[in-house]
């Protein structure tokens, strides 16, 4: 009788030592299947708080960057005073294609359809997306208080991602902030000190003339364009020199820059 | 609680730290101690870790097959690991951040492999897990230890409130930056085991081999 049988093999299977293979394997496999369902419950139980955090993370600094942020104000509150926009860099204008809350900017830049491969790469990122999201922050008459663009490029260790805020004329600067760097501490992470950030402050990208004069460099310069460099943070130092200027440079926003000074953007909406 | 898990508990803190005497766990304490903050979290981590890890081990204990319990141990421990972790990312995003890589790492901390194959693999549960608990607490002792001298001279505060007053902020004391790099907690975690041998002459280890002397003749 077939019940029997299996009976026979159920009995002998309990029998079997806990060495022997079947039940190694059965022990392998029940304990894979027990961990990776506790493993993926975690993940997705937790994954909307993530998110959030994640997103009130770039929000915050984003309102750091304008100098609008301090202890203890509702971050979404405030946040909504800044209205995204995604630019086309290649053109340099605003573009509606994409919904600007929504678009994910990171996995733009992985996108082929999206992104372009640098051949000229100071900022060691590979590939840079055609669309970027901006973030405007307006008078209460409509017209543009800061800009706030986002750069991200590679430091010493990792790759160093932020804002810059730069005033209504597009060349001087407000203030610059990262947000996700893993950079040694107390060296690198310096770009965190409060202190190092308000030198960014008033700086100009250019010159009249339009050459891109701004530096973060050892060696002093002419103070409009000069950033002096972190002590003990050499490469850091240089990653966010190349960062910085790769951004604002050809490759970057120059184009949206300008056109944005020549008032060939409309920012209303 | 019986004296023997009171035993349990207390021996790891010093007369037998893991990481000072077994110098087990060394990797993770030279990166996270520069800031006592980080190396607060690390050490909460690593005790939730290598309490429930030792437990659901011993649990376990006589279901494991021994060709594959190194394995067993290690899918548990990761699991747990990666529990934490989101945990971390979810209710503590601002320290995760931080911590980075190193909370994933605990996986690799020699501690929790120890104490899972040479504890937990022959005692119940409970006294597994106090065991477990035990050991973290040593690692998190140490780890605090060496914490607030790094950060104290190489960045001139404790948890962030600052003491010595950095002259970068206008104050006078020129921090030691030495300090703020992995290499510096090696010297620290060796003065402190120095220290703790000179106190507790116990554990000094014996010499492997004595030179001999050969009489002339």
């Amino acid at each position: 009788m077939p019940s029997e049988k299996k009976d026979n093999i159920f009995s002998k299977f309990k029998k079997l030592p806990i060495d022997s293979i079947p039940k190694t394997i059965l022990v392998a496999i029940t304990l894979c299947l027990f961990c990776s369902m506790i493993v993926s419950l975690a993940a997705v139980k937790l994954k909307s708080i993530q998110q959030e955090n994640q997103i009130r993370d770039k929000q915050k600094n984003v309102l750091q960057v304008a100098g609008l942020y301090s202890e203890g104000i509702n971050i979404e509150e405030t946040f909504a005073s800044f209205e995204p926009r995604i630019v086309d860099i290649e053109s340099g204008l605003f573009t509606d294609k994409f919904n600007p809350r929504t678009f994910n900017d990171r996995k733009a830049a992985s996108d082929p359809l999206l992104s372009i491969a640098l051949k000229d790469d100071p900022a060691s990122i590979g590939r840079r997306s055609n669309y970027v999201t901006v973030y405007l922050l307006k008078n209460n008459d409509g017209t543009i208080d800061k800009l706030i663009l986002p750069i991200h490029g590679y430091g010493l260790w990792s790759t160093l991602y932020g804002f810059v805020a730069l005033e209504e004329d597009t060349n001087k600067i407000f203030g610059l902030q990262f947000y996700q760097h893993a950079e040694t501490p107390g060296l690198g992470a310096e770009v965190d000190n409060p202190k190092w950030k308000a030198q960014w402050k008033g700086k100009k990208l250019r010159n009249k003339d339009g050459d891109l004069l701004i530096q973060v460099a050892k060696t002093p310069g002419p103070s409009e364009y000069h950033i002096d460099a972190i002590a003990g943070a050499t490469l850091t130092s240089n990653g966010v020199n190349n960062l910085v200027r790769f951004w604002v440079g050809e490759a970057g926003f120059k184009k949206f820059l300008t056109n944005f000074k020549d008032g060939k953007i409309n920012v209303s909406n | 609680m019986s004296q023997t898990r009171k035993k349990l508990l207390v021996d790891p803190l010093i007369d037998n730290n893991p990481i000072a005497l077994q110098v087990l766990g060394i990797c993770s304490a030279l990166a996270v101690t520069s800031s006592l903050k980080v190396a607060f979290v690390m050490a909460l981590a690593v005790i939730a870790v290598t309490g429930f890890s030792s437990f659901f081990i011993s649990m376990l204990r006589n279901y494991i097959p021994t060709s594959i319990r190194i394995i067993v141990q290690m899918t548990i421990i990761a699991s747990l690991v990666i529990v934490v972790d989101q945990l971390l990312k979810a209710y503590a995003y601002e320290i995760s951040k931080t911590l980075s890589v190193f909370v994933g790492l605990i996986i690799t901390n020699c501690i929790v492999m120890g104490r899972a194959e040479a504890f937990a693999m022959k005692n119940t549960p409970i006294d597994s897990f106090v065991d477990g608990i035990g050991n973290g607490l040593g690692y998190g002792l140490l780890l605090m230890c060496v914490g607030v001298v790094r950060e104290l001279f190489g960045a001139g505060s404790l948890f962030g409130i600052v003491i010595l007053n950095p002259v970068g902020d206008g104050g006078w004391y020129v921090p030691n930056g030495l300090l703020l790099l992995p290499p510096s907690a090696f010297f620290i975690i060796g003065f402190l085991i120095w220290g703790l041998r000179v106190w507790k002459k116990s554990q000094v280890e014996e010499p492997e081999f004595k030179i001999q002397t050969v009489e002339d003749h």
